[in-house]
C-alpha cells in the first residue's frame, strides 16, 4: 500500500521532523439506539503518507471534507489514528498516552481557526498565555509575568493588556494571543489549522507576516492547513493537495501554480479568482460539475474519477493511483498526470462537446 | 418513519416491563405487613390467612407471582381486560371504579391542556412580539406568578372568590357530561384553569424564548426578503419552528397528568385517579396503587411516543436521521 | 413555463438604483453606531456592481437598507434610495413589501441557515411567488421546479420536494438564487454569496450568477471581501471603509490605477496565487475603527501611510478622476498616480 513517495532530492539524508505513514482515520457510522450496528465508515483520512522536514512549511489544502483538519487532529493526537504510524523526530508516538505525550506537546503546538472558541473566556489573556509555563514548569513563578509580557510584545500585543479578557480583543488580536500561547514553550513544530480564515484581509496579512517572521526567529517548522490556495501557496515551501481523504499531489511552491500535475489541483487553481482583471479575462477556467462525493462510500479507483475531465475508464474507476514522482520533490497520484496545464482545458472542452459532459463510468 | 415508530414502540415496551417490575418489587416485597393478613380482615384465623394467600396466589415464588401480575395486566382477569385485580379494601374488582376515575382525570387533564396550550402560546407570542414593552413585562410577570403560586393555594383562593363570594360557580365535585353540559362545564372550569396556570406560565416562557431565537435566524431574514407579510413571517415561519420543542414537552406533561392530578383533584373534590391513589395509600390498598402506577407510567410513555412521532412529523431533520 | 413579465425600458439611461447620501445609524447603549455614513452610488441595468470592504465597512447594512430589511424602526435612516423612480425610504412598509422579492431579490452569505429547515425547498420558492402573484399553488410550484432546473439543480421536480438539510451547501445556495430570481426581479443583491462555500463551488455559483444576469436582464450587486471575485465578475467596483465609499470605478481603474491608499493597502495585503516570486505582504497597519468613535476627518487616516494634516480634520469628498473613476482622498491626483506606479505596482 505504502509507497516511498516522499524522499525528494532536497531532503536526502535529513531526518523528517514529522513522519506520517499510512495513516488512516475512520469514523464509524452506526445505526440503532440500543444495539448499535456499524453500517459503514466515514473515511476521513485514508492511507496518508507525509513528511515534514525541519525548518520548512508544508501547506495542506483541500475543500470541505478532504480530511485536512482531521489529519491535523490525528497528528496532534486530538484524534486517535485508526491505523498507521506517527513519528516525531524519529520517535513513534502513535499510541502514546496523555502522560507520555506531555514532553512531546512542548515541541508540537497547534493554532486554531477560531481564536475566540479556543480561548477560555473567563481567563485573562496573561494567564492564557502563561498557562503552558505553569503546566510544564519551565519558568520560575515570579518570572512568568515577565516572560508572558515579552511574548505578547513579540506577537504584536501591548503588554499592558496582560489583564484583559479575550472578548475585549478583536479577531486579529485574539489570533495573536493564540500564536503567543503556541509559542510559549518554544516548540519545534506548529500545526496551524486555518489560522487566518476568520480574519479580514488587512488583518490576515498582519498575521501571515507574523507567522513568517516567527519561523525565522524561532527556527520553527509549520504544517499549515487552509482552504485558501493563495494563502497556502504564499506561506508554504511544499504544498500538499488533498481530495476526499487522500493526497492527490505534493508539489514544491514554485511548481504548484505553474505546473500542476493532478487534474484536481488544476481545477482547484482555476477556480480561485485572481485580483487582476486582465489576467482574469485571459484565464480559461474549468468549472467542476456537482459536489464532492460522500466520504462514507468514496468512489472506487481514483476518488476524483467521477468529476475528472481527464478520467479514462475503466482504469481510473478500478485502480487506485499511487503517488509517484514526476519531478524533483513533485509527486502526484494520477494515472494520467497533466503534461501542461492547458491539457485539462482541452480535455474539458472535448467532454463538453459530447452530449454528457462527463462519461458515466461503467459499473464495476 | 415506520422504522422509527417501531423502534420507539420497543422502547415503550421496555419501559413498561421495567415499571411493572419495579412496582411489583416495591409493593410486594417491601411492605412490612403480609398482604394476605391485610386482605383477610380483622382478627383472621390462620386458616383464613392461608386460604387468602392461596387465592391471591401469594404462596407462589416471587417470579411466578410477577408473571401472574404481568399476565393479569396484559391479558386481563376474570373481570375483563385489562385486568385490574381485586381491591384489598372493598374486596371487589377494581376495574369499573378505576375506569370511571381515569375518565374523570382524563377530562380534567385534557381540558387543562387545551387551556394551558392556548394561554401559553398566546402569552408567549404576545410577549415575544412586544419584546421589552409593557405587554412583555406583564406577560412575564404573569409567568413568574404562575410558576411560583402553589396549586392548592391558587385552587382554594379561586374557590373562595368565585364560589363562596361571587356565587358564580356551582362549587366542587364532579358532574358528568350526561347530567348536562352546562353543569359539567361549570364544575370543570375552575379545576381546568387552576391546573393550567402553572403549565401556561412554563409554556409562555418557553414559547417566548424559542420565538425570540427564531426571529434571530437567517431564514427569517430570507422570509422577509422574499416579501412575505409580517403575519406570514411570524405565524408560518417563526412560530412553526418554535412550536416543535413545545410539542415534545406537551406530550410528557399531558402523560404525567393522565396518571392523576392529586392536588387539583383533592382541592376540587374530583373523583379522579389522584384522589383514588391518595385514599388507597391511606388504606394500604396495594393492588389499586399498583394499577395507578402502571397506568401512569404507561400514559407518560405512550404520550411521549405520540409527541415524538408528531415532532418527527413536524421537523423533517429528525424524520430522516 | 412563461414567467417573463414585460419589462418597462422607459427609464433607459437612468440608473435602476441610485442611492444618495445614505446614512444608517443604530442606537446602542454604548452610543450611536454609524454603520453607513453618507454613501452614494448607482447601479444600471445589466451591470454587476461589486462592493468590497472588510467587516464593519457598512457594505451589508447599505444593501439591507436598500431591501427595506433595515427600516426606520431599527435604525435612524437618512438620504434617498431611488429605485425605478421611487424613493424606497419614503415608501410605506406595505408597498416596500411588494418590491422585496418581486423587483429585488437577495441572496445571503450562509446557505446552511438561510432556508427554513421545516419546509420543502419547492414550497419556500413557491411561497415567494404566491406572496406577489395571484396565481394557483400548482402554478407557483411549477415555477419553483422550473427555476430549480435553471439554476442547475439536477432532477428539479424531485429536488423541489426535498428539505434543505438534504441539500449540500452549493445546492442550497442555488436554491436561494432560484428563490430570489423566481419573479424575475430587476435587481439581485448577493451578500457574500460564496464566502461559506468551497472554491470550486464558488466558481459554479458565480458563474451561475453571471449567466442568469444576462438571461434575466437584471442588475446585480455582489457584496464581498474577496478582491478576486470582484476582479473577475464585476463591471464596476466600489470600495467601502468605515461606512463610507472610498473609491469607485471599473476593475481596471482600481487594480491598475487605484487612487485611494486603502485600495492600495488591500491590494498589497492579499497573497496572490499568480505571483511569480512570493513577496512579503504589506499589511495595513492597525485595526479598523469603532463605528461609534469614527476618527475625525478621513476615517482611514490613523492607518494611512500618506496621512497629512488635512486628513485629520476634513472628511474628503469623492473626486472624479476620469469616466466613473472617483476616490475620496486629500492627496492630489498626481501624487496618487506617482505613489501608485512607484510603490503599489511594484508590489502587486
Amino acid at each position: 500500500m505504502t509507497t516511498t513517495s516522499q524522499p525528494s532530492t532536497q531532503h536526502v539524508g535529513v531526518r523528517p521532523l514529522l513522519k506520517v505513514s499510512a495513516v488512516r482515520k475512520y469514523f464509524p457510522v452506526t445505526r440503532g439506539i440500543v444495539f448499535q450496528k456499524r453500517v459503514g465508515d466515514v473515511q476521513a483520512v485514508d492511507d496518508v503518507d507525509l513528511e515534514v522536514y525541519p525548518g520548512e512549511t508544508v501547506g495542506l489544502v483541500g475543500e470541505t471534507g478532504c480530511g485536512k483538519s482531521t489529519l491535523a487532529r490525528v497528528i496532534t493526537k486530538l484524534h486517535e489514528a485508526t491505523a498507521g504510524t506517527l513519528e516525531f523526530d524519529g520517535e513513534d508516538y502513535t499510541h502514546y498516552s496523555r502522560k507520555q505525550m506531555r514532553p512531546l506537546r512542548r515541541q508540537m503546538q497547534i493554532i486554531f481557526q477560531d481564536p475566540y472558541a479556543s480561548l477560555n473566556p473567563r481567563k485573562t489573556v496573561g494567564s492564557i498565555i502563561g498557562d503552558p509555563f505553569r503546566i510544564h514548569r519551565i519558568v520560575a513563578k515570579d518570572r512568568i509575568k515577565g516572560s508572558v509580557q515579552e511574548l505578547m510584545e513579540r506577537v504584536g500585543l501591548s503588554p499592558e493588556h496582560y489583564n484583559r479578557y479575550p472578548h475585549e480583543f478583536s479577531g486579529g488580536q485574539r489570533q495573536r494571543v493564540g500564536v503567543a500561547r503556541a509559542l510559549a514553550l518554544t516548540p519545534r513544530l506548529i500545526v496551524c489549522d486555518e489560522p487566518v480564515s476568520a480574519l479580514d484581509v488587512s488583518i490576515q496579512a498582519q498575521i501571515l507576516n507574523l507567522i513568517e517572521d516567527l519561523q525565522t526567529e524561532f527556527n520553527l517548522t509549520y504544517l499549515f492547513i487552509a482552504h485558501d490556495l493563495s494563502v497556502v501557496r504564499h506561506v508554504s515551501d511544499r504544498i500538499v493537495v488533498m481530495y476526499l481523504g487522500k493526497i492527490a499531489e505534493i508539489a514544491p511552491q514554485a511548481d504548484v501554480y505553474r505546473d500542476p500535475k493532478h487534474p484536481y489541483t488544476a481545477t482547484l487553481l482555476s477556480a480561485v479568482p485572481i485580483p487582476d482583471p486582465e489576467l482574469a479575462k485571459a484565464r480559461r477556467r474549468i468549472i467542476l460539475q456537482g459536489d464532492v462525493p460522500s466520504p462514507i462510500n468514496p468512489p472506487s479507483g481514483c476518488r476524483f474519477n467521477p468529476r475528472c475531465p481527464r478520467a479514462q475508464f475503466p482504469i481510473c474507476a478500478t485502480e487506485e493511483p499511487l503517488l509517484r514522482e514526476v519531478g524533483p520533490g513533485h509527486t502526484v497520484a494520477c494515472h494520467f498526470p497533466l503534461a501542461d496545464a492547458g491539457d485539462l482545458i482541452e480535455d474539458s472542452r472535448r467532454r463538453a462537446g459530447s452530449d454528457s459532459p462527463l462519461p458515466t463510468p461503467p459499473a464495476v | 418513519m415506520a422504522r422509527y415508530i417501531a423502534r420507539r414502540l420497543m422502547w415503550v415496551l421496555l419501559v413498561v416491563i421495567l415499571v411493572t417490575f419495579l412496582t411489583f418489587l416495591i409493593f410486594f416485597v417491601i411492605p412490612p405487613v403480609d398482604p394476605a393478613i391485610l386482605f383477610a380482615g380483622r382478627a383472621p384465623s390462620e386458616r383464613l390467612i392461608e386460604e387468602v394467600r392461596q387465592s391471591l396466589g401469594l404462596d407462589h415464588s416471587f417470579w411466578v407471582q410477577y408473571g401472574l401480575f404481568v399476565k393479569r395486566i396484559f391479558l386481563g382477569d376474570e373481570y375483563g381486560w385489562p385486568g385490574f385485580g381485586l381491591s384489598f379494601v372493598t374486596r371487589s374488582p377494581i376495574r369499573e371504579n378505576f375506569l370511571e376515575r381515569a375518565f374523570v382525570t382524563m377530562q380534567l387533564a385534557i381540558g387543562a391542556a387545551v387551556v394551558w396550550l392556548i394561554l401559553g402560546v398566546l402569552i408567549g407570542l404576545t410577549s415575544a412580539l412586544k419584546r421589552g414593552r409593557w405587554q412583555d413585562r406583564a406577560s412575564m410577570g404573569f409567568a413568574l406568578f404562575g410558576v411560583s403560586a402553589p396549586v392548592f393555594w391558587l385552587g382554594l383562593m379561586a374557590l373562595y372568590i368565585f364560589w363562596e363570594k361571587l356565587h358564580w360557580l356551582p362549587g366542587t365535585g364532579y358532574s358528568s357530561f350526561s347530567e348536562g353540559v352546562g353543569q359539567w362545564f361549570l364544575h370543570f372550569l375552575l379545576p381546568w384553569v387552576v391546573l393550567a396556570l402553572l403549565f401556561a406560565a412554563f409554556y409562555a416562557r418557553m414559547v417566548r424564548g424559542s420565538l425570540l431565537e427564531a426571529f434571530g435566524q437567517d431564514w427569517i431574514r430570507t422570509a422577509r426578503a422574499k416579501g412575505l407579510s409580517e403575519r406570514k413571517v411570524v405565524y408560518k415561519h417563526a412560530l412553526r419552528a418554535s412550536l416543535t420543542p413545545v410539542v415534545s414537552l406537551f406530550g410528557a406533561d399531558l402523560g404525567t397528568l393522565l396518571g392523576g392530578a392529586i392536588i387539583t383533584e383533592t382541592v376540587f373534590n374530583l373523583p379522579g385517579l389522584g384522589t383514588y391513589v391518595v385514599r388507597s395509600v391511606q388504606n394500604g390498598d396495594l393492588p389499586v396503587i399498583m394499577d395507578v402506577v402502571v397506568f401512569a407510567s404507561l400514559a407518560v410513555a405512550v404520550m411521549s411516543l405520540v409527541a415524538d412521532i408528531l415532532y418527527a412529523y413536524l421537523d423533517p431533520r429528525v424524520r430522516y436521521s | 413555463m412563461t414567467h417573463r413579465f414585460s419589462r418597462d425600458d422607459s427609464n433607459n439611461g437612468k440608473p435602476l438604483l441610485e442611492v444618495r447620501d445614505l446614512k444608517v445609524q443604530f442606537p446602542t447603549p454604548d452610543g450611536l453606531v454609524k454603520a453607513v455614513d453618507g454613501v452614494s452610488f448607482k447601479i444600471h441595468r445589466g451591470e454587476t456592481l461589486g462592493v468590497v470592504g472588510e467587516s464593519g465597512s457598512g457594505k451589508s447594512v447599505t444593501f439591507l437598507t436598500v431591501m427595506g430589511l433595515i427600516s426606520s424602526r431599527d435604525a435612524h435612516l437618512e438620504g434617498e434610495v431611488m429605485f425605478k423612480g421611487r424613493d424606497l425610504l419614503k415608501l410605506p412598509e406595505v408597498e416596500m413589501r411588494h418590491i422585496r422579492g418581486k423587483e429585488m431579490g437577495m441572496v445571503f452569505q450562509d446557505p446552511m441557515t438561510s432556508l427554513h429547515p421545516m419546509y420543502r425547498v419547492g414550497y419556500q420558492i413557491a411561497e415567494a411567488v404566491l406572496a406577489h402573484e395571484a396565481t394557483s399553488k400548482k402554478a407557483a410550484w411549477g415555477l419553483a421546479v422550473d427555476l430549480l432546473g435553471r439554476v442547475g439543480i439536477p432532477k428539479p421536480a424531485e429536488a423541489a420536494r426535498r428539505y434543505p438539510h438534504e441539500f449540500s451547501g452549493g445546492m442550497r445556495q442555488r436554491a436561494m438564487i432560484a428563490m430570489s430570481l423566481v419573479l424575475n426581479p430587476d435587481l439581485l443583491i448577493a451578500d457574500e454569496p460564496t464566502t461559506a462555500l468551497d472554491v470550486t463551488v464558488q466558481a459554479q455559483i458565480l458563474d451561475l450568477i453571471d449567466r442568469l444576469k444576462t438571461e434575466f436582464n437584471a442588475a446585480v450587486a455582489i457584496i464581498t471581501h474577496d478582491l478576486g471575485v470582484v476582479a473577475e465578475h464585476c463591471e464596476r467596483i466600489q470600495v467601502m471603509y468605515a461606512g463610507r465609499v472610498t473609491e469607485t470605478g471599473t476593475g481596471d481603474d482600481l487594480f491598475y490605477r487605484g487612487h485611494h491608499p486603502y485600495t492600495w493597502g488591500l491590494l498589497q495585503s492579499i497573497p496572490r496565487l499568480d505571483a511569480g516570486q512570493t513577496q512579503r505582504l504589506l499589511p495595513i497597519k492597525g485595526l479598523p475603527p469603532s463605528l461609534i468613535f469614527v476618527p475625525p476627518g478621513c476615517a482611514f487616516h490613523p492607518r494611512c501611510p500618506y496621512v497629512m494634516d488635512v486628513c485629520r480634520t476634513e472628511i474628503p469628498t469623492m473626486r472624479l478622476e476620469e469616466g466613473e473613476h472617483a476616490a475620496a482622498c486629500h492627496l492630489s491626483s498626481e501624487e496618487q498616480q506617482r505613489i501608485f506606479t512607484e510603490k503599489v505596482l511594484q508590489q502587486t
